[in-house]
């Protein structure tokens, strides 16, 4: 796997890799009495009540594929390598307004291209996994029945 | 006239008298900076107005001549209002917006509002992997979704899902737009039709977007001149008012990549609209003609709905039966778009509304008395609404 992109990481977002790094999926989430409201992406203050106070709430890391594409050259040289890989949206089942953009693997460890892309589907029931992509711990996402 | 609480109406107070372009081209030789002069030269030649009284001038990302450059290049006089608005494409519309909030309240007397860009010859922005893009980019480019393209296939395949549209719309609007080409000496595509075969068999930008859904790449630069309701009268051509018009950015939206709301396929065009049409004396029923921005062809669709031509997810089926087509219910870009004439950021939109409503556009609408123009749909986002 050469030459793909890590996060470019700010202060919001870094609890989210740290968690990432610890194999935990969290999403920010307001800290006010009687608010709570999940938000992504990480910003300083809760759009719903203003609150500064935040807290990283760990989800069951379970969700579904809300949309993909299947990019195709021209390319950054590292991705063009993985045609065809598949760029999914997942909607997170704990946060459906939430929507990471993912790829799906075979398994954790696998390339970006290890999933033929007529297997995806919107809907597809999807389970967060863990990979290291160029000394960044991202999530990637399974098929919950491959 | 001012309304009693002492706030001012744009509608109709100001209006587009002078349009100006260079040529369009895969690569042209001159700098970003020599064509911005030239246009701009060119649309107050064709408003009759001398360099020296321009006093404000309005631009938007990622313009790279600046008001210093420009102003003193083309001999401007001491300009009192500049103004440049962010979010790409989404600024075309807004540079109007904004002259003519200042030449209403009196900042100003003659404005000027140009494009240009080198985006032909130069390099492609999404490759620069150092220059984040304003959109919160650590969550989606390191997964491969690197391209624009990118970002707006994935909205719309899940529009397609949920509306059942299909390629067919899509090549609707490719093909609508490239006949209008096909009619304008001018457009890169003037002389190369488009048939669904070739559609339906060229290469994948980003599955389900082709080639054919994806605008040009293009050198050129555009420009025009606004000026008040009561000089433009005095003007060389038939005045083309700012009836209303409108900026667009929605709660919570996230710009392209606008995955993290309630409802991502309702983007900043029914925001705009919504400001649009409140200051307006016509409704979407009366659109003669629409410019819309058509960076990709799923746009047209979304902006058709955003901007009340239609339902919520029936922007597919409008595109049926010749609907953008010339005679149809909305003839689209009708020199033919930045899919078909040229991409310089929706600037060719604006100065084609403007052919339009002054009766000479080479695919004219006969009688068209008013025109949509819109900006990039997906970013934050403008729009105005010409009248003649």
């Amino acid at each position: 796997m050469t030459e793909l992109l890590t996060p470019v990481v700010d202060d919001d977002g870094a609890p989210f890799w740290e968690y990432a790094a610890r194999g935990e999926l969290r999403v920010q989430a307001c800290a006010a009495a009687g608010c709570g409201a999940m938000r992504f992406p990480p910003r300083p203050c809760c759009p719903r009540c203003g609150s500064f106070a935040a807290v990283w709430r760990r989800t069951s890391g379970k969700g579904r594929i809300w949309s993909y594409v299947v990019p195709h050259p021209p390319l950054l040289p590292g991705y063009a390598a993985l045609v065809p890989y598949h760029p999914v949206l997942v909607e997170l089942a704990d946060a459906p307004h939430i929507r990471l953009v993912g790829n799906l693997v075979a398994r954790a460890g696998a390339p970006l291209d290890s999933v033929a892309p007529g297997r995806l589907r919107i809907g597809a029931r999807v389970q967060a996994v863990f990979a290291d992509q160029g000394g960044v711990v991202v999530p990637r996402w399974v098929l919950e029945r491959p | 006239m001012a309304p009693p609480d002492g706030t001012a109406f744009l509608k109709d107070s100001t209006a587009i008298v002078g349009i100006g372009r260079t040529p369009f081209a895969r690569r042209l030789p001159e700098s970003e900076k020599a064509l911005a002069c030239r246009a701009v030269l060119a649309a107050l030649a064709d408003a009759g107005i001398a360099p020296s009284e321009v006093d404000a001038f309005a631009s938007y990302t990622m313009e790279e001549t600046d008001e210093v450059e420009l102003a003193k290049a083309v001999g401007a006089g001491d300009v009192t209002f500049f103004s440049k608005v962010g979010y790409g494409g989404g600024g075309s519309c807004a540079t109007l917006a904004h002259l003519a909030a200042a030449i209403t309240t009196g900042q100003a007397t003659v404005g000027v509002a140009w494009r240009s860009r080198k985006r032909g010859s130069g390099p492609r922005p999404w490759t620069d992997t150092t220059a984040q893009l304003p959109t919160p980019a650590q969550w989606t480019r390191p997964f491969g979704l690197l391209r624009p393209a990118d970002e707006i296939a994935m909205l719309a395949r899940r529009y397609m899902h949920e509306y059942g549209a299909t390629r067919d719309h899509l090549f609707n609007v490719a093909l609508a737009c490239r006949n209008r080409a096909n009619q304008n000496p001018a457009a890169i595509m003037y002389e190369r039709p488009l048939t669904r075969d070739m559609y339906m068999t060229s290469r994948w930008i980003s599955e389900p977007l082709c080639l054919f859904d994806n605008c040009l790449e293009t050198d050129g630069a555009l420009a025009c001149v606004l000026v008040s309701a009561a000089r433009a009268r005095d003007c060389r051509h038939r005045p083309v008012y700012v009836h209303s018009a409108a900026q667009g950015l929605p709660a919570q939206h996230h710009g392209m990549v606008n995955y993290w709301n309630d409802d991502p396929l309702a983007g900043p065009a029914w925001t705009a609209a919504r400001h649009l049409w409140k200051q307006a004396d016509f409704g979407p029923e009366d659109v003669d003609v629409a410019q819309i921005y058509d960076a990709f062809t799923p746009l047209i669709p979304l902006s058709l709905e955003g901007y009340g031509f239609c339902g919520r997810g029936e922007g597919g089926a409008f595109t049926e039966g010749g609907a953008l087509e010339t005679g149809g219910r909305l003839p689209l870009n009708t020199a033919g778009g930045g899919l078909s004439e040229a991409y310089v950021h929706g600037f060719n939109l604006i100065t084609e509304g403007v052919r339009q409503l002054r009766g000479t556009s080479t695919a004219q609408v006969p009688g068209a008395e008013t025109c949509l123009v819109t900006a990039g749909e997906g970013v934050p986002t403008s729009a105005v609404l010409l009248r003649n």
